[in-house]
């Protein structure tokens, strides 16, 4: 009896230790390759980005898949992480703080306020029911990302301005600096992130949801997906446990904006980097690499955002073949007929395998 | 004088937010289901009537109705196609998932077809604008025909709901499909009967909404579709005097907005009116509350 | 004193009555089923035992304690655990993580802690795996552990239901239809498995049931509904003799 439980354990920790290994082992790989000059600046430019979205991803799934409920401003999350952080090195850019401890603190500043709204929003909005959760995500997304637009910070020696209308109104004194400018958002962040950093923030991103779902906390998680009645009557706090996860999940995307943010020189809000286009494309990760399969969740992002690039002439049709994707996949993957359809197909060719084997 | 001007606005933006929807409360009181691609419905419809009007130099009525017919059957097949299979999968994110999905299948077949940049729309209305107060005021024709229509079209299709048959069957799907169904309601019919409305209506307001505001892209339909969808919860989901009013009511909150408080800021005080009436009332002005039985 | 105690409970919905002065005592150790025509009440009952629906009327003690009203989380950890009607497992988790979700508030440790991996969680997580085993074992599901609960076969979901809502260890236990769907060797292995947890576990169970050779079987007093009031209250032999009860299921 102890055995067989001792062999989930095993199971579960060779399946992750699988996971870990996948990404360490692409990254030795691109070092290998980049270094031999195999691999053009075009896919050198997309190593950071890659990691992002594979961090979003994953913390997407921890929201879709784990506690099953649908984000759709997953965006906004990463918006804050990227502005909060960005800003935060803007501002001690030239202090005495050395660039790694400077980003080690940027990316606690960029994965706390994250967390902070993904708690704020999840309170009023993890008690309704999921469409309205998809919803009311897809309206904050919008909202951070409109207020962004309209949001201007300057720096001098009495302190902060801020301003909504555009830098004039921040009055500041000759020598003063404006940090975040309105729709032209934050110029000349320093570029702290790079391909390594981005595998250890993806390596992180992994171990945290990873034994987050193998343990107490997780099954609870869990529970309420499967069935909110259900736990509730043996004790479990639904509140509780869907915020936490929540939150988490709205952090770590926070963590993968403060990778995005410091890999470039200007950083903007655009419906094209946070708006609602980003957390569909997620999805859409999300969705390929299956619901609730974290390791799915990475190597979807990697084939999505590559494929694309390597043939040329998709570029144009990405976006079409990612609502293709999307579709497909969800009929294949969840309608009944197909499901039994495809146990059909399964069972007939495990048959055909015995009877194979009896003949041998 | 500017406030009744901008008052008349937001009713008529409001009147458009109310036939979409109705498309969204339809279906959703029926299929349980949030039809994301309601938006790109009336892109496609505002597309049709494009083609047909300003390429092909047919009448307006002919591009109109062409749309309506159009958008019907898309509406329909849609449902076949995407939705229906879905309807007892084991998750209920799957056919929220796979409409997002058609959402954007829309928007991209439409990019490819028609390309990203904005087409000028023709107004289809051929009615003279309306001078108030010594000309200070002045109602164009669009707001006249948009907010008209959609009075007829409510008041219609309250009186088909209330009135007809095929109306009381969709009551009765939206009650209980179960017991509908030994009823002996065919409630795959009713379904995909309420999909072919809801998308007929987004025909005609992709039409309204392009003639007061003539600029038509891919995208068009997107950010109206949510935002008709945040005046159906507004009005109470699954209610049609809830879209009505909802509608009109988001219309007038979100003109006011861009003309008191900020023009940038007008979607996300639109959203946050969501926001504060799910927190408030989440079953919306005219909704009920329903709790899973155990 | 009585384990469990309901004083002229009531609750309406709508204009519709499901519930009307209904009272109950339950002693420690008891095996009480509650039983009546379809449409009665009995699982309303169980919903307003349990928090589900808050009583428009009437108060519920248990073990002396006042727990009208409460949320069903409050109630659990006041010693309330049940099954369902239809079964509602955590149909993606293993059997064996069924229970394990069962024990959550009985063993823990922080978030922290199971993120980190600190000793702590291998140990906790040891107890529980321990733990779960046992329960498993009285229920006979310890072979299929690792096996997704959605995957088990009907009468052994009704099993591992129970054994989840034990996990939480509980002072009464609700047993909603708990014999539903199974043929007459399941059903008679599963009396014999609520005799033996009454024994092992030193269980109060209040089950709900229609199988009348489950009811006459194992309890040993019964409460009859009808119509949302109670129709006739005793000892098992003497509410089925009762001719206003054989009435009310055989209908005049």
């Amino acid at each position: 009896m102890k055995k067989l439980s001792n062999k989930k354990m095993n199971k579960t920790f060779r399946d992750n230790l699988i996971t870990y290994g996948m990404v360490i082992a692409a990254y030795v790989i691109m070092q290998i390759l980049v270094s031999a000059g195999a691999v053009s600046s075009l896919i050198q430019g997309l190593l950071v980005p890659l990691c992002t979205y594979a961090i979003l991803a994953v913390s997407l799934n921890l929201t879709v898949g784990i506690l099953g409920e649908l984000s759709l401003g997953h965006a906004g999350f990463m918006c804050i992480g990227a502005f909060t952080s960005a800003f935060f090195s803007k501002v001690m850019e030239n202090t005495a703080l050395p660039s790694g401890l400077r980003f080690f603190c940027a990316l606690l500043i960029g994965a706390l306020f994250a967390g902070i709204f993904g708690l704020l929003i999840g309170i009023p909005v993890l008690r309704l029911k999921g469409d309205y959760l998809a919803i009311v995500t897809l309206a904050f997304g919008e909202i951070i990302k409109n207020l962004v637009n309209i949001l201007f910070v300057g720096l001098d020696e009495n302190g902060f301005h801020i301003s909504f209308t555009n830098t004039m109104d921040l009055n500041m004194s000759e020598d003063g600096q404006v940090i975040i400018k309105g729709a032209q958002g934050i110029t000349g962040t320093p570029h702290d992130s790079n391909f390594t950093i981005g595998i250890v923030l993806l390596l992180v991103t992994l171990f945290i949801v990873l034994n987050l779902i193998h343990s107490r906390d997780g099954r609870a998680i869990m529970a309420i997906r499967d069935n909110t009645i259900a736990a509730e009557s043996v004790g479990i706090h639904i509140t509780k446990y869907k915020l936490m996860a929540f939150s988490i999940s709205a952090a770590l995307a926070g963590v993968a904006g403060v990778l995005y943010a410091h890999n470039l020189s200007t950083l903007t809000a655009l419906p094209k980097n946070f708006g609602y286009n980003m957390s569909i494309m997620i999805l859409v990760f999300v969705v390929l690499g299956g619901i609730g399969n974290i390791r799915g969740s990475i190597i979807a992002s990697v084939i999505l955002t590559l494929l694309p690039e390597l043939l040329r002439g998709l570029n144009d049709y990405r976006m079409l073949i990612y609502s293709i994707v999307l579709i497909v996949m969800m009929l294949f993957n969840w309608a009944p007929k197909c499901i039994e359809w495809r146990e059909k197909v399964a069972a007939r060719f495990k048959s055909k395998k015995s009877v194979k084997k009896e003949a041998e | 004088m500017s406030f009744i001007s901008y008052l008349i606005n937001g009713i008529s933006l409001g009147s458009v937010y109310a036939l979409i929807a109705l498309g969204y409360t339809m279906v959703y009181g029926i299929a349980k289901m949030l039809n994301f691609a309601h938006g790109d419905v009336i892109m496609v419809g505002a597309f049709i009537t494009y083609t047909m009007c300003s390429t092909m130099g047919l009448s307006p009525v002919i591009g109109v109705l062409a749309a309506v017919v159009a958008c019907t059957l898309l509406g329909m097949a849609i449902e076949k196609v995407a939705y229906k299979p879905l309807r007892k999968a084991a998750s209920p994110l799957a056919v929220l998932i796979t409409a997002i999905g058609v959402s954007y299948l829309l928007q991209n077949v439409a990019l490819l077809i028609f390309g990203a940049n904005a087409k000028a729309f023709t107004s289809v209305v051929s009615v003279p604008a309306l001078k108030l107060a010594d000309g200070q005021i002045n109602i164009t024709g669009e707001t006249i025909v948009t907010i008209l229509s959609c009075l007829v079209i409510m008041a219609g299709l309250m009186l088909f709901i209330n009135k007809t048959k095929a109306g009381q069957a969709m009551l009765a799907v939206s009650e209980d499909k179960g017991a509908a169904q030994l009823m002996g309601i065919n409630v795959d019919g009713t379904i995909a009967l309420t999909f072919a409305i809801g998308s007929g209506l987004a025909a005609v307001a992709g039409v309204l909404l392009c003639s007061a505001y003539p600029s038509l892209t891919p995208y068009t339909g997107s950010m109206p579709g949510i935002k008709a969808f945040v005046a159906a919860v507004f009005g109470g989901i699954g209610s049609i005097p809830g879209a009505l009013v909802g509608g009109i009511l988001l219309g007038i909150i979100e003109i006011f907005g861009k003309a008191y408080i900020s023009s940038q800021m007008a979607d996300a005080i639109v959203f946050a009116v969501l926001i504060v009436v799910l927190l408030v009332k989440p079953a919306g002005l005219f909704g009920k509350n329903i709790q899973e039985k155990v | 004193m009585a384990l469990l105690e309901a004083k002229k409970l009531g609750i309406s919905f709508g204009g519709l009555r499901a519930v009307d002065d209904f009272n109950i005592s339950i002693e420690k150790g008891a095996l009480y089923g509650l039983i009546g025509p379809n449409g009665a009440g009995k699982t309303t009952v169980f919903n307003l035992l349990t928090g589900v629906y808050k009583p428009t009327e009437g108060i519920i003690t248990l073990d002396g304690k006042d727990i009208t009203g409460k949320k069903t989380i409050d109630i659990n950890q006041a010693g309330i655990a049940r099954t369902f009607q239809n079964i509602r497992l955590f149909k993606d988790l293993s059997v064996i993580d069924n229970v394990k979700v069962g024990l959550h508030n009985h063993m823990g440790y922080s978030i922290i802690t199971g993120i980190l991996r600190l000793p702590k969680y291998y140990k906790v997580e040891k107890k529980m795996t321990e733990e779960a085993m046992e329960l498993l074992k009285v229920f006979g599901l310890e072979a299929e552990a690792d096996t997704l609960a959605d995957n088990l076969p009907y009468g052994k979901q009704r099993k591992l239901e129970i054994a989840r809502a034990l996990a939480t260890k509980p002072k009464l236990l609700l047993l909603d239809e708990p014999a539903a769907g199974m043929n007459p060797n399941e059903t008679q292995e599963l009396m014999d498995t609520i005799r033996f947890v009454r024994e092992h576990f030193d269980m109060t169970i209040l089950l709900i049931e229609h199988d009348m050779k489950l009811v006459s079987g194992i309890c040993e007093e019964l409460t009859v509904l009808n119509f949302g009031r109670v129709l006739c209250q005793g000892k098992t032999s003497d509410v089925l003799n009762n001719p206003e009860v054989i009435k009310a299921y055989l209908g005049e």
